[in-house]
């Protein structure tokens, strides 16, 4: 069985700064990974690259589904399947809840002319199905500039399920969380993997990570450190290994 | 973070209920409009005489669409995030193709295509030099201010151009003509590009961009939106209508003088801005704008009216830019 995803040689450098060396990386179809690492380790860069938004450096490849992708834009990475949750949730404040989740990729009706009763009613439509938004407070309209922040994840996640990911990609969806709210997002993984999907998992918190992913691929300074499946390894001797990295930057003494 | 939890209930109670609803959505357009009537009710009291002649409106219709035109699709500058200052210079830029190929043909017509292509261009290089070369608009814009100013003069050599033949062509009519006898057709052609202009950002693709490049340029890029074609449209347009707005200007006085479009800046600044566009972009209305216009055209009579001289027009429209641009940034803190 091919990978969803495969990537050979990627590197990324931004002016003297080396984000990512060489490395390879994949995903598997309906496979969970975690990605941990340290911050600036390049774990954001390679997600970046994932997604169409970064370039890797000449030399790097990107394969889907067996076939080798030329110019990943973020349009194509779309097209494809390739959905993010960002850390920063990536979403406009001052505007509307609709055109948050229609962003970038507004229903029209041809001409580029929006279907804005349309994006209403999907709006509608998910805010009950999705997003659990029950408070009549809320509606299409609102600014999501007034939602909490379990809110504005639920937005995120809710516009990546939207457009129907293969791949949907969790940057830190955690941070900044509630205890309740965290559940919500570590049951979204686990609906991810029953739905036959296969998603990258980014935290810096190891206790959110380990129960959720099938695989582990650590970073360090924008090189892959090591992995192993999940099974391979107690919590405990993950949280050891970790600091071995911290210290030495390798996985085993 | 705390002070966040302690205020969100407040403004979601405020949002409850239809009438509140409306009222927070169309706020901004209410506010505008409620401003229009006490200055015209204030206009009305001070001095009555001038302000229940009908001749004074027909004059706000005929002399406000100058800079109105432009202030149209400078609120999507301003809403993506950017300004563009340039415009005044754009005006005469324009005037200049049109100088150039009336000159070397005869033809009216070319030579306003020529004024049209000759304000997209400029629009263009303002919108290259900010987005693929990277330069703030607010400085790349004040440059080529001067640039195409120079350029005018260089190409005119600081001569005017009378305009006389423009009065046989269909053109005038249609432009700067009256309708019915008295209501000037720069009046419909405002109109006209208001409501283009709402349509684009309201239900268009285009718009939807607009707003959020703005709002947010780096999740904007993130989810796909190409926010260096968004800005240099928007750019391209402002100078397409400032072109026409410069043609407009010359047919209605049948000459064009190179200094064409100096004084219009502060009027069309202090129409977006006291029609309620966020200078921090990602908010604003075509609709504010265009009422705000004729405030300002408003206050430019009124001012005359009430005797004062025409020194206090640049302190006034200054306080009004100041004024407008201040509350916003009030209001926006305390409202969320």
């Amino acid at each position: 069985m091919g990978n969803l995803l495969e990537m050979r040689n990627i590197s990324k450098t931004f002016g003297e700064v080396v984000a990512l060396h060489d490395v390879d990386f994949h995903v598997g179809p309906n496979e969970i990974v975690g990605l941990l690492g340290d911050n600036g380790a390049g774990k954001s860069t390679l997600v970046k690259i994932i997604t169409g938004y970064h370039t890797p450096d000449h030399g790097g490849e990107i394969y889907w589904q067996g076939r080798k992708l030329d110019h990943l834009s973020v349009a194509r990475a779309h097209g494809l399947g390739i959905e993010v949750v960002y850390q920063e949730r990536a979403l406009a404040d001052k505007q509307s809840l609709w055109r948050n989740i229609f962003m970038g990729r507004e229903l029209t009706r041809g001409l580029g002319i929006l279907d804005v009763r349309g994006m209403r009613e999907e709006t509608r439509k998910l805010m009950h199905s999705a997003m659990g938004f029950t408070s009549s407070a809320i509606t299409p309209e609102s600014t999501v500039k007034t939602f909490s922040g379990g809110e504005r994840q639920g937005v995120a996640i809710t516009r990546a399920l939207y457009f129907e990911a293969e791949l949907v990609i969790l940057d830190e969806p955690t941070m900044g969380l509630s205890l309740s709210e965290t559940k919500k997002a570590l049951d979204f993984v686990e609906g991810i993997r029953k739905a036959g999907k296969a998603a990258i998992f980014i935290d810096h918190n190891i206790f959110h990570v380990y129960p959720v992913v099938d695989r582990i691929v650590v970073f360090d300074r924008g090189t892959v450190a090591g992995q192993f499946m999940r099974n391979e390894l107690t919590l405990q001797e993950l949280t050891d290994r970790l600091y071995l990295v911290a210290r030495t930057g390798h996985l085993t003494a | 973070m705390s002070s966040d939890e302690v205020a969100r209930p407040l403004s979601r109670a405020a949002e409850r209920g239809p009438a509140s609803r409306f009222l927070r959505k169309y706020a901004l357009q209410l506010g505008i409009v409620a401003v229009a009537i006490v200055v015209w009710v204030l206009f009305l009291i001070g001095s009555p005489r001038t302000f229940l002649a009908g001749d004074i409106y027909v004059a706000f219709m005929s002399t406000t669409p100058f800079f109105a035109l432009i202030a149209i699709p400078l609120t999507l500058v301003v809403i993506t995030g950017e300004i563009d200052l340039s415009f005044p210079s754009v005006m005469a830029f324009g005037m200049t193709g049109y100088d150039v190929v009336f000159v070397a043909t005869g033809s009216v017509w070319l030579g306003f295509f020529a004024c049209l292509a000759a304000g997209l261009l400029a629009g263009l290089l303002n919108g290259y030099i900010v987005v693929r070369i990277g330069v703030p608009s607010l400085v790349t814009t004040i440059g080529t201010q001067f640039l195409l100013r120079g350029a005018v003069m260089i190409v005119t050599n600081g001569q005017g151009l009378g305009m006389t033949e423009v009065q046989s062509s269909a053109l005038h009519g249609a432009l700067v003509g009256r309708a019915f006898g008295f209501v000037p057709a720069q009046f419909f052609w405002t109109v006209a590009v208001g409501l283009i202009v709402w349509f684009f950002l309201n239900r268009h693709r285009y718009g939807a961009h607009v707003y959020l490049t703005g709002d947010n340029v780096e999740s904007a890029r993130l989810m796909g939106v190409n926010v260096g074609r968004t800005k240099i449209i928007t750019f391209a347009v402002v100078g397409l209508v400032a072109g026409f707005a410069g043609f407009v200007v010359s047919a209605e006085v049948l000459f064009f003088w190179p200094t064409l479009g100096e004084g219009y800046m502060l009027n069309a600044l202090a129409s977006v801005f006291l029609g309620g566009t966020s200078v921090f972009g990602g908010t604003g209305t075509i609709f504010g704008t265009f009422v705000a216009s004729f405030i300002i055209g408003a206050i430019n009579a009124g001012i005359v009216a009430a005797g004062l001289t025409g020194f206090w027009t640049s302190f006034i429209y200054g306080l009004i830019i100041v004024g407008s641009v201040s509350i916003q940034t009030v209001l926006s803190r305390r409202l969320t």
